[in-house]
């Protein structure tokens, strides 16, 4: 058997360093979408039985939300890692044209699908447009 | 002679993917909630393949990257020190930094995922991204106590995973083939950052989220130097620190319901 799946993985390797993919970046990749999982998964990968302790569980309530801000905030208000400098940013109106919407329909129904729309409809003109 | 040999064939369905989660009436809820916010997806995993390869990483090698890594920030990540001859672990080791958030999530899920095999865990771990963890946890604020709960559960983040899964590949693919054709100076790859905007509104329910939120902010922008995108991990540490001080410091002044 394992002679069987290493003759496939040569053949593998083979073909993909025929394409342009040499066998070393190959392996780097099938390693860093094992990492994805490990990533995903890294608390539930062993059976062990174990809880998280209780303040942990409770912190935990605050961790989507703060994990969308650390990711937006920083894409919104920073050019290659400066603090923007003027309120003619497309990325400001988009942001609040879309917010608009969403509070505008109280969450309900697609406002989400909505918040991206319309932010997009205030960003594509005033980025393409006005170069903000 | 890329096909795997019969004998390597799996002979079941990879097991995320099995009728009890597909023909539940939760998996359409599911794949409804995530196709709503698949045009952020879409744009983003689009500019993301553009990005890829005007970074410079060949077509071939760009494709199996995305059908193998399957995350986007770890992936542009990568790719410059990948480029630059630098050792595989530096390669990976960035890779893992980059995924650290997911560590987090991984935590949270935990309870929703005990009662499954081990296997059948690491591939509901892989299809959940961002996006789908945020939904999820969302819309189940408690695991479930029994039996049908669980399946319900289950088919609700598989929806969402396979369905963003799917959105994903087919832009990102696209994204890469299409690169010559699309200038990243669109910006298309807001559309991304205001679908998680979407997201982040419709979890600002409690005060106290409102402070995580501002929080996780704040640390973000004030740790944008440190690399390998740490400062999303440190915003997420530092806003859930403070909010458990001000959860223990509000319950103490004026009770639980307060908060």
């Amino acid at each position: 058997m394992t002679a069987v799946w290493l003759a496939w993985f040569t053949d593998v390797a083979q073909w993909f360093d025929a394409q342009g993919l040499d066998p070393h970046t190959l392996l780097t990749f099938v390693l860093m979408g094992f990492l994805t999982m490990v990533s995903r998964s890294f608390f539930f990968i062993s059976d062990g039985e174990w809880t998280l302790p209780r303040w942990a569980e409770r912190g935990l309530y605050y961790a989507p939300i703060a994990a969308l801000t650390a990711v937006v905030v920083p894409e919104v208000v920073l050019t290659r890692g400066q603090f923007i400098q003027t309120w003619e940013d497309a990325r400001l109106v988009a942001m609040a044209a879309g917010a608009a919407y969403f509070f505008w329909r109280k969450g309900k129904g697609q406002a989400v699908l909505g918040t991206i729309v319309v932010g997009m409809a205030a960003y594509l003109p005033l980025h393409m447009g006005l170069g903000w | 002679m890329i096909n795997p040999p019969a004998a390597l064939r799996p002979r079941k369905s990879p097991m995320f993917w099995h009728a009890p989660y597909y023909r539940h009436p939760c998996f359409r809820e599911g794949a409804k909630a995530q196709l709503a916010i698949a045009p952020g997806i879409a744009a983003w995993g689009l500019m993301t393949g553009v990005a890829m390869v005007k970074l410079g990483l060949g077509v071939t090698a760009s494709l199996v990257m995305t059908l193998v890594v399957f995350a986007g920030s770890a992936q542009l990540a990568t790719i410059p020190p990948l480029l630059g001859g630098a050792p595989m672990w530096v390669v990976l080791v960035t890779a893992f930094c980059v995924n650290l958030r997911f560590v987090v999530f991984s935590a949270h899920l935990r309870r929703y995922m005990m009662h499954l095999p081990r296997w059948h865990r690491l591939t509901m771990g892989y299809l959940s991204g961002d996006l789908p963890y945020v939904l999820f946890v969302q819309r189940f604020p408690e695991p479930a106590r029994d039996a049908e709960g669980r399946v319900e559960q289950m088919a609700y983040l598989c929806a969402l995973g396979s369905t963003n899964w799917a959105t994903w590949l087919v832009f990102n693919l696209s994204g890469v083939l299409l690169a010559q054709w699309i200038p990243a100076s669109w910006g298309f790859g807001f559309a991304g950052v205001l679908a998680l905007s979407g997201l982040l509104w419709s979890l600002a329910d409690t005060r106290l989220r409102l402070i995580s939120a501002a929080t996780a902010g704040m640390a973000a922008v004030l740790a944008a130097d440190l690399p390998l995108k740490l400062n999303i991990l440190v915003g997420i540490l530092t806003a859930v620190a403070l909010c458990l001080a001000l959860e223990k410091y509000v319950d103490r002044v004026h009770g639980a319901q307060a908060r």
